[in-house]
């Protein structure tokens, strides 16, 4: 993705805030680039300048230092008109437009394109209805925005987005507010997009795993003004992901992409083996419990685990005696009867 | 949409209708009765037996309706303007401060200017005198605008931007009352009764004057309307949709100071028509577009402006009441009407 022509490239470019002569920087040197048709996904914890970033980018708030080049043009050079072009934007802010329909905020999109009376001519037409088409809003089109839930809402202002035809979509936190399926939905949506239209987009996230899974390439903020770039793969395996959310007790797990939220309070005397779906599931139920799992056969406990149709069945193997569940819930309350043990009070950390 | 659309013209073309149906009216009533017959051969022949007639129709009644129709546009557009600048759906022309202001402009004209300089003195200067009142009163809307423009850009919440205005406003009165104190009692009563608010005073060249100041604020906010609409979704998304918003707000607050200050400047402070019309307009319409609104905000400010004008004359007595209490009358019921029915209020607001 690097050899082809960027949409966006920053050189030793800081951000921050200037306020009555003092500066507050937020990250500095970061020299990023975005592609087309490449889906980014900006990382961070909270407080890292995610926002400032992306405000930046969009020629919301100045530059501190260094050069924000977009279309290989300096983002300062650009007029509004010409830089609305360029690139468009999803804001969390909030739209007090309840009565404009969904179809009034597309057709809104196009406002870089239209007259001073801002009519529609034909193209226009067909731009906003290939947007509406994009993002699956067309039974939504004669609603109007307070009659929509937060997930469709959202949709309509990535479809306005697309209406304003700009090569880069900068999008800030759009999945926030959102339930899983929704949060699912747009990051599938924006991961088509992007391959489909060759459009470069780059959204802000606190969604790690959609992130780890959806993303073409992650820039991870560091909370000490740095940003990592590279392929989410390649950011796991070498540590960087773990770095950048290091917390005390909550431990990356390279082999799942996942946070460890459960940490063993005994020592591992259980080791797991069997059909993979039940395996997964016990095991989930038995980190919870604060059991630990050990990495080898020989352990004390041997739980086997097998899959019948829908339902779950696994064998408890302990000195000698073999036990039989049909369910997690069974599994976990003989296994609490074969180890008495502190973990049983459920609290991990 | 069709349905929607449909519902609209139907709405758009009852408000026409109604419109002229009242500026007929309203040329018909008053405390000379005058018959139909006539009032329609000097309105459209400019003739008639009766000079008396003629001239009742032609120099008082008609400059009257029309200065109605021009005051309903002028202050209801401007308010629709100052509720979508500042997102504020309680946002309107008397209610922050910017009629004051406007008052402080021509106070600073009739107190300060001397006896030479009052209402009576500047309806014999002509033309020079009204621009002299319509740029004061200007100014002034202008000035309070423009600090509460200020403050808005520091202060996002809209009912802490609203007390300001409220305060502005208050201030802004009570530098008139330290005028008023020190002022002679003729002085006095010329810049009271201006306060009552008249839409008889405005005759002959000061109509001309009027009419080409508010149509010009009103097609400089008809220019803005594509702005209006992008700032809908709020300033973030207007400037990345290529809008300089900078230069919006000063367009808009060009055309709301020039609407305020020369209605105000002759009419008096006219309240509630500013904040009340467009709400009205947006319920009727069920739409936020300003292309659409601007206009029809413009048929329900006639509307109801000219149904009030009918009212203050109480039709079938001699006796004429102050038009500004006939709209506050009328139109504070609906402020409070509009606060209880927030869920109306949300619809446009949030």
């Amino acid at each position: 993705m690097k050899n082809q022509q960027a949409i966006v490239e920053t050189h030793a470019l800081a951000i921050g805030y200037r306020s009555s002569g003092t500066e507050r920087t937020v990250a500095a040197g970061l020299n990023l680039q975005l592609g087309p048709g490449s889906l980014v996904c900006l990382l961070g914890s909270n407080g890292a300048g995610k926002s400032t970033l992306m405000r930046t980018l969009g020629g919301l708030q100045p530059a501190l230092a260094g050069e924000i080049r977009v279309d290989n043009q300096p983002l300062g050079a650009l007029k509004p008109a010409e830089l609305a072009r360029k690139l468009s934007l999803v804001l969390t802010d909030r739209v007090d437009a309840g009565n404009l329909t969904a179809r009034e905020v597309v057709a809104l999109g196009r406002t870089p394109y239209t007259g001073w009376l801002g009519s529609l001519t034909k193209v226009d037409h067909s731009k906003i209805g290939q947007s509406i088409e994009q993002t699956g809003i067309t039974s939504l089109l004669d609603r109007h925005m307070h009659q929509l839930s937060d997930g469709e809402r959202q949709k309509v202002m990535l479809a306005r987005a697309l209406a304003q035809d700009t090569p880069l979509i900068l999008l800030d936190e759009p999945t926030a507010h959102l339930d899983l399926p929704n949060r699912v939905e747009m990051m599938r949506l924006l991961h088509t997009l992007a391959r489909n239209t060759r459009k470069a987009i780059l959204l802000s996230t606190h969604e790690l795993d959609l992130a780890l899974q959806t993303a073409d390439e992650l820039w991870l903020m560091h909370p000490n003004g740095t940003i990592l770039s590279g392929l989410p793969e390649d950011l796991v395996l070498n540590g960087a992901f773990e770095a950048t959310f290091a917390r005390n007790g909550f431990p990356f797990d390279r082999t799942t992409g996942t946070f460890i939220i459960h940490q063993p309070v005994d020592q591992p005397q259980i080791y797991l083996e069997g059909a993979e779906r039940p395996l997964f599931w016990a095991k989930r139920a038995l980190q919870r419990e604060g059991i630990g799992i050990s990495r080898y056969r020989d352990a004390a406990c041997l739980i086997r685990s097998f899959e019948i149709g829908n339902g779950f069945e696994a064998e408890i193997i302990f000195e000698n005696r073999t036990f039989k569940v049909s369910s997690v819930q069974a599994l976990i309350e003989q296994i609490h009867l074969l180890f008495p043990s502190p973990g049983h009070s459920g609290a991990a950390v | 949409m069709t349905q929607h659309a449909q519902n609209r013209s139907w709405t758009l073309l009852f408000l026409g209708i109604l419109a002229i149906a009242l500026f007929c009216l309203d040329i018909m009533l008053g405390s000379v009765a005058i018959p139909f017959k006539e009032v329609f051969r000097i309105v459209t022949r400019g003739e008639s037996e009766n000079q008396a007639w003629l001239f009742i129709i032609e120099k008082i009644r008609l400059p009257k309706s029309i200065t109605a129709i021009l005051a309903g546009c002028g202050l209801s557009v401007s308010g629709l303007q100052m509720q979508t600048l500042f997102r504020n759906p309680l946002a309107g022309p008397s209610e922050l401060g910017i009629t004051a202001g406007a008052g402080l402009g021509v106070a600073a004209v009739m107190l300060a200017g001397g006896s030479s300089a009052s209402m009576y003195a500047i309806s014999q200067l002509g033309i020079s005198g009204s621009w002299l009142i319509i740029g004061m009163a200007s100014m002034g809307s202008a000035g309070v605008l423009a600090l509460i423009l200020l403050i808005a850009g520091r202060i996002r919440d809209n009912v802490i931007l609203l007390i300001v205005g409220v305060m502005i406003g208050t201030i802004t009165l009570s530098i008139i009352s330290i005028w008023q104190y020190f002022s002679q009692p003729e002085q006095l009563q010329e810049y009271i009764m201006w306060t009552f608010g008249s839409l008889g005073g405005v005759t002959g060249y000061h109509l001309y004057v009027l009419s080409g100041v508010v149509t010009g604020g009103l097609l400089l906010a008809f220019a803005s309307s594509k702005s209006l609409n992008a700032l809908l979704l709020g300033e973030n998304y207007a400037r990345s949709m290529g809008l300089t918003v900078g230069r919006t707000r000063l367009l808009i607050m060009l055309s709301t100071s020039l609407l305020t200050g020369s209605i105000t400047a002759f009419c008096g402070p006219i309240g509630f028509v500013g904040i009340a019309i467009p709400h009205i307009t947006r319920s009727l319409l069920g739409t936020s577009n300003h292309r659409i609104l601007i206009p029809a905000t413009c048929l329900t400010g006639t509307v109801l402006l000219l149904l009030c004008d009918i009212i203050a004359q109480l039709p079938g007595t001699q006796t004429v009441i102050p038009i500004n209490v006939v709209t506050s009358l009328l139109g504070a019921p609906v402020v409070i009407w509009i606060i209880i029915r927030r869920n109306n209020l949300r619809s446009s607001f949030s």
